[in-house]
């Protein structure tokens, strides 16, 4: 782990003068107006305004329901993907008749990003909260499918033989060998799986929504409320990287075996 | 066997368990066009407590004759019992230990040893006890707590052992279990086994290219020929137990070594890729 020379503090002023130089330089370039042709600046909004904007944004009534209702529906889309991702997965990785079964929908599925989703979630689910959740959902099955898979696949196969030689059962060698094997390729599928099912549920939420930050980021832009886009991508980015931290961490204390040796 | 104190069996008055015979065995690996002849005709009567090594050529088949004793392999003819009752498939009294490291890498290392208990329904208090008396056994007690990849080879063998010795197994099958220690280590190891043997008695068949290691360890020494593999020599090492290394400069032991020597290095041109541990591939089937 040592890879850099310097110390922790003097690390964290570098990350900290760098995220303060992003800053300067967007701030230079709005209040100059620059256009560099390919790319102008003349209609974005300084930090400085997109800065109160937030502010204004916290202080208002909506501000709560927008957050909690985006939360909300990540939250059901992506728990449901987690428990429908992991039990296919194992199933899939295990049997080859589930394999078989139920890998060839799942793969002309796949292919079909999120976005093209919508028009059909909208006529299959009669309340546009369901068809929200449902394209969540989908954004965050895949990932997590298919590392399910990849995982349950390359356990070693010798650690199923020891097992069956100590007098484990078809299911005590599922969840105590199975399991447990996969899961750090089953975390990492979680943590990826919680960043495209934010993309996914911004994208579902401009098309048909009430609140959610996705619906009012495209809100701001039809009313020309430039700051605020910023404000909305900023909440989002921060939400995404905040949920994503928290499963790494949870993920990090279910596997506490799989960094132990590096962290020595 | 010494005055040393010997944990009880569960079932001490039938005769001693751990006897294995094979007749005419032969075993057939991979599937369809691919599918060949391991083991060929392989007969073998091996004693209660006694400790048999396999040695032979790479690819001659001796890990798969394990792994069927184990019941990971099926055999294709023959008859392979053991205490009369033919192998059918894995069962705690056939314990296997593989060179390279099969401890669960999720579970502490007592829990490691505990998991055979487990499985067979043993409460958590009365199976963790068990599992602390094994590794005290193997000289681990302190470190029971670890992680497998928290401690060195060697130990992580040790730990393989003593997950295996505390299901009471009637055979201790080990496949090359030292081969991927250094040579102190490795001395180490047989030395300890040896210890824990005479205090757990056992069958042990012990497979191994290593011709200084099979002197050592065994009562017996059964040399395999080139693949398809069979039993061609039968060699009774006559040391007295407890042995130390200083056998190995025994003339006794020079001319059991050539003569081991002469017969693996006669029979059969060129080494054969190994065979697949196991046989893993049939596992699923």
């Amino acid at each position: 782990m040592a890879r850099s020379k310097g110390s922790g503090a003097s690390r964290w002023a570098l990350r900290a003068l760098s995220i303060a130089a992003c800053l300067f330089a967007w701030q230079t370039a709005s209040t100059l107006r620059l256009n560099l042709g390919l790319v102008t600046f003349v209609n974005v909004p300084p930090p400085t305004e997109v800065f109160q904007a937030a502010i204004s944004f916290g202080q208002s009534s909506k501000a709560f329901d927008h957050v909690v209702s985006s939360l909300r529906r990540v939250a059901l889309g992506f728990a449901i993907a987690a428990i429908a991702g992991v039990a296919l997965g194992l199933a899939i990785g295990r049997s080859r008749r589930a394999a078989d079964t139920l890998l060839p929908p799942l793969e002309l599925l796949r292919p079909i990003p999120a976005v093209a989703w919508i028009p059909l979630a909208v006529l299959l689910f009669p309340s546009s909260e369901a068809s929200m959740i449902y394209i969540t959902f989908i954004g965050a099955l895949f990932p997590i499918l298919l590392n399910t898979i990849h995982g349950v696949e390359n356990v070693d196969p010798r650690l199923v033989a020891s097992a069956q030689s100590l007098g484990a059962t078809r299911s005590a060698i599922l969840r105590e060998v199975i399991l447990p094997g996969a899961a750090p390729s089953i975390v990492t599928g979680l943590a990826i799986g919680m960043g495209t099912s934010w993309f996914c549920l911004v994208t579902a939420e401009m098309i048909s929504g009430q609140f959610g930050i996705g619906y009012y980021t495209w809100e701001s832009y039809t009313i020309q409320n430039y700051a605020d886009i910023i404000v909305g991508m900023i909440l989002i980015g921060l939400l995404g990287m905040g949920s994503s931290a928290l499963l790494r961490l949870a993920g990090a204390l279910l596997t506490p075996w799989h960094t132990i040796g590096e962290t020595r | 066997m010494s005055g040393r104190e010997r944990l009880a069996r569960p079932d001490q008055s039938r005769a001693e368990p751990g006897r294995i015979e094979a007749r005419s065995v032969a075993i057939r690996l991979g599937r369809g066009e691919k599918a060949f002849e391991a083991i060929t005709d392989v007969s073998l009567s091996i004693a209660p407590g006694e400790l048999v090594c396999l040695i032979g050529p790479s690819g001659c088949g001796k890990s798969t004759l394990l792994g069927a004793l184990a019941g990971h392999i099926g055999v294709a003819r023959g008859e392979l019992t053991v205490d009369d009752a033919p192998v059918l498939g894995p069962h705690p009294e056939r314990g296997i230990v593989f060179q390279h490291h099969t401890l669960f890498p999720w579970k502490s290392v007592l829990n490691n040893v505990a998991f055979g208990p487990k499985m067979r329904g043993a409460r958590r208090k009365e199976r963790l006890q068990r599992a602390e008396e094994i590794l005290e056994l193997v000289g681990l007690k302190d470190f029971t707590n670890r992680y497998p990849k928290q401690l060195s080879g060697g130990m992580q063998q040790r730990v393989e052992i003593a997950r295996v010795l505390v299901n009471r197994p009637r055979l201790l099958l080990m496949d090359e279990p030292f081969g991927a220690l250094d040579a102190l280590t490795r001395i180490h190891m047989q030395e300890l086994l040896l210890d824990i043997w005479s205090r757990v008695r056992t069958t042990i068949v012990f497979v191994t290219h290593d011709i200084d290691e099979a002197l050592f360890l065994a009562d017996r020494v059964l040399v395999m020929s080139h693949r398809p593999g069979r039993i061609i020599e039968e060699l009774t090492i006559p040391f007295a137990r407890p042995r130390s290394a200083e056998i190995s400069v025994t003339p006794e032991f020079a001319a059991l070594k050539h003569r081991c020597m002469t017969l693996l290095h006669t029979r059969g041109a060129d080494a054969l890729p190994r065979l697949e541990p196991l046989g893993i591939e049939n596992l699923e089937a």
